[in-house]
């Protein structure tokens, strides 16, 4: 009972209720759900491709030592040999026919014998595998589809602030005949959702020849309904009075929108931005049916196509994989306030 | 900066002339204009092309030159000679996709927001570094479908993490994705893992809404915490549990892009989906049949037409409720 009493100990307030621990308990079981299997991910990926076939898998890269061998082209995998005497020795494996191995001394190659499997046993050694990474950019095509996914998320964030911005102008700053209409229209899009159009936006697209074009993703997705409603209810906050002023300086309408305005929404242009950014980046349905060439994949279609393929090399598809999540986790590392309550505030992902 | 100011500048003649067409107040349709655009020919005009694709039948990707076909494409996906023996139906992959789905969204919405509110509940306790732990369960909301597939297909593969786990307990590796039950188990799974961090935000932010001082005049009261739980927190945290609910219903519905890259919606048809029947037979089979990939996503669009009914029914409900109370 003193140990717990010990562990329980708080500064001040009276000591740990035991919901604190469960609570506490909960917390690290969740963090543990949460983060190991992408912690395990993150780890495979720097296995080589012997060690990523090994079972039963360990978390760290562990691949068997090898050494070169004077008069052997390969390197050859090192084993501790468990001689008849007991004494045990270091060496390397010429070849295995059946349950008999040829053994070489690594360091004098004519000091050869003939052992049982069963009495060597292989050296692990701690080894990243680095280059599945670098492999990644020259042995295939991958430098194209990081483009394409940056270019998509880039370009397409950039139109989404600039059309929706525009309209949260229009419709928090000026009062015209079928504004609420507009308004309506545009939210009611929040409604529908793309899985249910996805026929007939195919045929769209194909008729306005943005079949296989990297715009034909762009496009169809740079007016969100989200992003017109955040940006509106910011700029309702903006006082009327600044832009009375501005319009008594002769200042143009567009002027306004863009020196005034903008400006004045920078918190809630952020947010739409971060958003934007991930929406893009994670799309995953439309580019499956409007990018159907390798060459204008993205990351998400090239890692689908890649783990269907018949012989799955995990070794590149996993490092591929964390390529693909670190932007992701980066901007969640720093933005992490502004993500959560952005999406409290607004009830939209 | 420059470059910026150059960009719209350039745009700058375009709402001069704008205005001087329109006046000032009609200039709000040149702003909303772009907006609409877009949703006009990429949202509602395929509304319509739609009922157009789902009326007539043909391969052909050009909607007036498809033959008229009425009814017919709802009948193939609707009729069985024997409504008890699904191998009957005309499209018997159809109903398995319904059924899939319907199964599918009870047990993954279900459990989801009742793991949500449990780690609301504990979210909302006092504990140290919050902002920490609240990010924790929310991070791999932000992941990409496909990226969450891999990192379970990873894990659950035949020489994976888990089967090392059961050989160690001296167990029979069990084949986690192609065994039909299993790979069910683990589409409801990876969906709850990836998503309940949403919901989770959501109704954390209605718990931290109910005043304090209603728990302190409970423990005044000397009532129990289960009974502050139930006569407090519940009723007041209804409204968010409806939105939740509902909300996570229509995004089950359409579940498609994790289960698509985790299981293809094997083994068999065990975890094929509405979305991916769509999919299929409009896009990935050998004959594209349009029409009957559009008449499935309107009667799916019925489905979230009825959720949504249902949203505001359950909402006005409990706001009368509230009232009455």
């Amino acid at each position: 009972m003193k140990v717990l009493d010990f562990l329980l100990r708080t500064r001040g307030r009276q000591r740990l209720h035991w919901t604190d621990v469960l609570t506490y308990a909960y917390l690290f079981v969740g963090l543990f759900m949460m983060f190991a299997p992408v912690l395990w991910l993150v780890a495979s990926s720097f296995k080589t491709e012997s060690a990523i076939g090994q079972f039963p898998p360990t978390f760290l890269p562990y691949s068997q030592k090898t050494v070169s061998v004077a008069g052997h082209e390969k390197p050859l995998p090192l084993f501790i040999v468990t001689l008849d005497g007991g004494q045990q020795r270091e060496m390397a494996q010429v070849n295995r026919i059946g349950i008999l191995a040829t053994m070489v001394d690594a360091a004098n190659a004519q000091d050869s014998m003939q052992v049982n499997i069963n009495q060597r046993k292989p050296v692990y050694e701690l080894k990243f595998a680095w280059n599945n990474y670098t492999d990644l950019f020259g042995k295939f095509t991958f430098g194209t589809y990081l483009w394409n996914s940056v270019f998509i998320t880039v370009v397409a964030t950039l139109l989404t602030l600039l059309f929706n911005s525009m309209a949260a102008f229009a419709l928090s700053k000026y009062r015209f005949k079928g504004q609420k209409t507009v308004f309506l229209l545009i939210i009611s899009t929040l409604m529908i959702p793309p899985t249910i159009i996805l026929v007939p936006v195919f045929l769209v697209i194909n008729q306005v020849g943005l079949l296989n074009n990297l715009w034909g993703v762009i496009l169809p997705a740079v007016a969100t309904p989200t992003g017109v409603f955040l940006l509106r209810q910011y700029m309702l906050t903006i006082p009327d009075e600044l832009i009375e002023a501005a319009r008594m300086d002769h200042a143009s309408e567009w002027r306004i929108y863009w020196r005034i305005v903008l400006p004045l929404s920078a918190p809630a242009l952020a947010v739409l931005a971060i958003f934007s950014v991930m929406w893009r980046w994670n799309d995953f349905l439309l580019p499956l049916i409007v990018l159907s060439q390798s060459e204008h994949f993205t990351l998400q279609l090239a890692l689908n196509s890649f783990q269907g393929e018949l012989n799955t090399q995990w070794n590149y598809l996993l490092a591929m994989t964390v390529i693909t999540l670190l932007p992701v986790t980066i901007v969640f590392a720093f933005l992490q306030r502004y993500i959560t309550t952005g999406i409290a505030s607004a009830g939209v992902k | 900066m420059r470059f910026l100011s150059f960009f719209f500048d350039l745009l700058e003649p375009i709402f001069r002339l704008g205005q001087r067409w329109l006046g000032l107040s009609r200039l709000g349709w040149l702003f909303v204009a772009p907006n609409l655009f877009v949703i006009g020919v990429f949202t509602f005009l395929p509304i319509l092309i739609n009922i157009l694709y789902a009326t007539t039948g043909g391969v052909n990707l050009f909607p007036f030159e498809r033959p008229f076909t009425g009814v017919e494409n709802f009948q193939i996906l609707f009729e069985c000679r024997d409504y008890l023996d699904l191998s009957t139906c005309r499209k018997d992959v159809f109903w398995r996709a319904i059924g899939n789905t319907l199964k599918f969204s009870v047990m993954q919405v279900g459990l989801m927001v009742l793991v949500s509110l449990i780690t609301a509940l504990v979210l909302n306790r006092k504990i140290i570094g919050r902002g920490f732990w609240r990010g924790v369960f929310f991070y791999p909301v932000l992941l990409s479908p496909v990226v969450v597939a891999l990192i379970w297909k990873w894990l659950l593969q035949s020489q994976g993490v888990f089967n090392a786990g059961l050989v160690a307990a001296d167990m029979t590796p069990i084949e986690w994705l192609t065994d039909a039950g299993w790979a069910f188990f683990w589409t409801v799974f990876v969906s709850i893992w990836a998503h309940m961090g949403f919901y989770t935000l959501i109704l954390l932010a209605g718990l931290q809404a109910i005043p304090r001082d209603l728990y302190e005049a409970a423990e005044m009261d000397r009532a129990s915490p289960w009974r502050a739980f139930s006569r407090i927190t519940l009723p007041l945290l209804m409204p968010n549990l409806i939105v939740v609910l509902v909300l996570a219903a229509i995004r089950a519905v359409q579940v498609f892009d994790e289960v698509f890259v985790l299981t293809g919606g094997g083994p068999g048809s065990a975890t094929t989906f509405i979305v991916q029947f769509i999919y299929q037979t409009g896009f990935a089979e050998q004959i594209h049949l349009y029409g009957l990939a559009a008449a499935a996503s309107l009667a799916l669009a019925a489905f979230l037409v009825v959720l949504t009914l249902a949203q505001l029914r359950l909402t006005r409900a409990s706001e009368a409720g509230q009232k009455g109370r």
